[in-house]
């Protein structure tokens, strides 16, 4: 069953035109990967999905629901939630009061305070910490969490590498079939290519706000991802 | 003793001033909103307030339980009608907005109840005190200010700290745009905050209307105190600001009993040093972002 499907969006910022007549879809329970160089519109997209940025052409229909023009708030007791770009852990508070926060729609579901302690362990060890003085493994583990901590139905999780160690990132993909094991959707982006391939069901590559690839990453060459990723 | 007598009294005072600040402080927090209108809502409660007692022979006590829903909800309309909107255009334009409100409702209030002075009717509350010592009394009415003003600030601060909406307050303060993402509308939070602002002011508004004369252009004094004990205290952090409104109240006791005339004076003098010395005051917020 699809549970997200996006149909030819086009996505502006002012006069700069982003994301080209894009398509995609994403069934319930797979974990799609987006692919993509810098600048190819893959934040962009996840900050479309979630409300953030609003389409100039095209709709976003979630579980059956045409949700183009519904603000982010709204969006998230439907069930969508971000791990946005640069994590945007609220600095102020600690990691409780941040997942507790994560938490303000109470969907129901299977992640609680407890359960979430349970599958991070880095972030139930740093639970009473300011966001402020976090690494940047400790905030994107919050940010993870704090999601999670509405329990969504799709869960947007934007460049969760980016900047950080091998090690620390390979910590945290370890947690992604705790999360997909409950039947948790994930739309993840990610700039590494053998991070995508390795832990997606399904990658789709854009390329300057257009969609120029798409399979199941057993049937994708590597020339056709460098072809796709790079546009030569 | 009489040092002593002016010291205590003026902590009873900062207690006034720390509960007309309690929202300015709030505000900003919350949105970085600099209420320039807040000293003019303190009196527009202040009048509401001798509405009530004066004309209508409610007694204070019941006005107060009056007025204080009342200012929440002009709040929470002002927020949606005004600063929502304003906060959309930038930094300076809530500002400005803020400045006009108070034009608009300084001149209204003279329209309305015209440059006389007023006072709301207490009976003998305002003038019943406590002796302590044979020479210290302390007024009931300033007793009662200073107890109210501790107990709203405590709450205020727990509420902050324990409630899902005093989260989404400080998670709104630290970014809006984030919070949007938990399933939160900022406007709505930001409308709470200045329901809940304006809920304090009006409060203080109404034991300034008992202890003392106001007028309708009282309010740029009143702002002036709230701004002084806020900036003193340190921005963003309540208990520095009930500190900060003490530390006024005290330097204007003290003041005045130095000489009658010097009591502003010394409170402003005690302010510029603390600009001057410590501008980011006695208890700033540990967390700058």
């Amino acid at each position: 069953m699809t549970l997200l499907s996006i149909t030819s969006i086009d996505v502006h910022y002012g006069d700069f035109q982003a994301i080209y007549s894009l398509d995609l879809h994403v069934d319930e329970g797979e974990t799609l990967a987006v692919i993509g160089a810098n600048g190819a519109g893959k934040s962009t997209l996840l900050k479309t999905i979630a409300g953030l940025l609003r389409p100039t052409s095209g709709d976003i229909v979630f579980d059956g629901l045409n949700i183009s023009a519904t603000p982010p708030y709204r969006r998230v007791p439907l069930g969508i939630a971000l791990t946005p770009e640069g994590r945007k852990i609220f600095p102020s508070l600690t990691v409780e009061e941040n997942l507790k926060v994560g938490a303000h729609v109470k969907r129901p579901g299977p992640w609680t305070l407890a359960a979430i302690y349970d599958a991070f362990p880095l972030v139930a060890d740093r639970r009473h910490r300011l966001g402020v003085n976090l690494s940047g493994g400790e905030q994107q583990a919050t940010a993870i969490a704090r999601a999670l901590m509405s329990n969504p139905r799709l869960l947007l999780l934007d460049e969760v590498s980016l900047g950080l160690a091998p090690v620390v990132v390979e910590q945290i993909y370890d947690t992604l079939p705790a999360i997909t094991g409950q039947g948790t959707t994930v739309l993840i982006v990610e700039q590494d290519v053998n991070l995508a391939m390795k832990f997606a069901d399904r990658v789709q590559c854009l390329l300057e706000g257009k969609s120029v690839l798409e399979g199941v990453p057993a049937d994708l060459t590597r020339d056709q991802i460098a072809t796709a990723y790079f546009g030569i | 003793m009489q040092w002593l007598n002016a010291v205590i009294q003026g902590i009873l005072l900062g207690g006034l001033y720390a509960l007309l600040a309690a929202g300015l402080s709030l505000m900003f927090g919350v949105m970085r909103i600099v209420n320039l209108a807040h000293g003019v809502l303190a009196i527009v409660a202040a009048y509401i307030g001798f509405v009530f007692v004066n004309n209508l022979g409610v007694p204070w006590y019941l006005a107060i339980i009056i007025v204080i829903p009342i200012m929440a909800v002009v709040g929470y309309a002002l927020q949606w009608g005004l600063f929502n909107r304003a906060l959309t255009k930038g930094g300076l334009a809530p500002l400005l907005v803020a400045f006009g409100l108070a034009v608009v409702l300084t001149q209204l209030l003279q329209e309305i109840f015209t440059a006389d002075n007023r006072r709301i009717d207490t009976g003998t509350l305002a003038t019943d005190s406590i002796q302590v010592t044979d020479t210290i009394y302390l007024g009931l009415l300033p007793v009662m200010t200073f107890v109210v003003a501790v107990l709203v600030i405590a709450g205020l601060q727990l509420f902050l700290n324990h409630t899902p909406l005093g989260r989404a307050m400080r998670a709104a303060s630290d970014d809006p745009d984030t919070v949007k993402l938990m399933g939160i509308d900022n406007r709505q939070v930001y409308a709470l905050s200045t329901a809940l602002a304006l809920a304090t002011v009006g409060l203080a508004g109404l034991f300034i209307g008992m202890k003392t004369q106001f007028s309708p252009t009282y309010g740029d004094l009143v702002l002036i105190f709230a701004f002084e004990a806020v900036i003193i205290g340190g921005l963003g952090s309540l208990w520095g600001t009930l500190a900060g409104g003490m530390v006024l109240g005290i330097a204007q006791a003290v003041g005045a009993q130095i000489n009658p005339s010097y009591g502003l004076l010394i409170g402003n003098l005690v302010f510029l040093a603390i600009l001057a010395f410590r501008p980011q005051g006695l208890f700033p917020k540990a967390v700058t972002t």
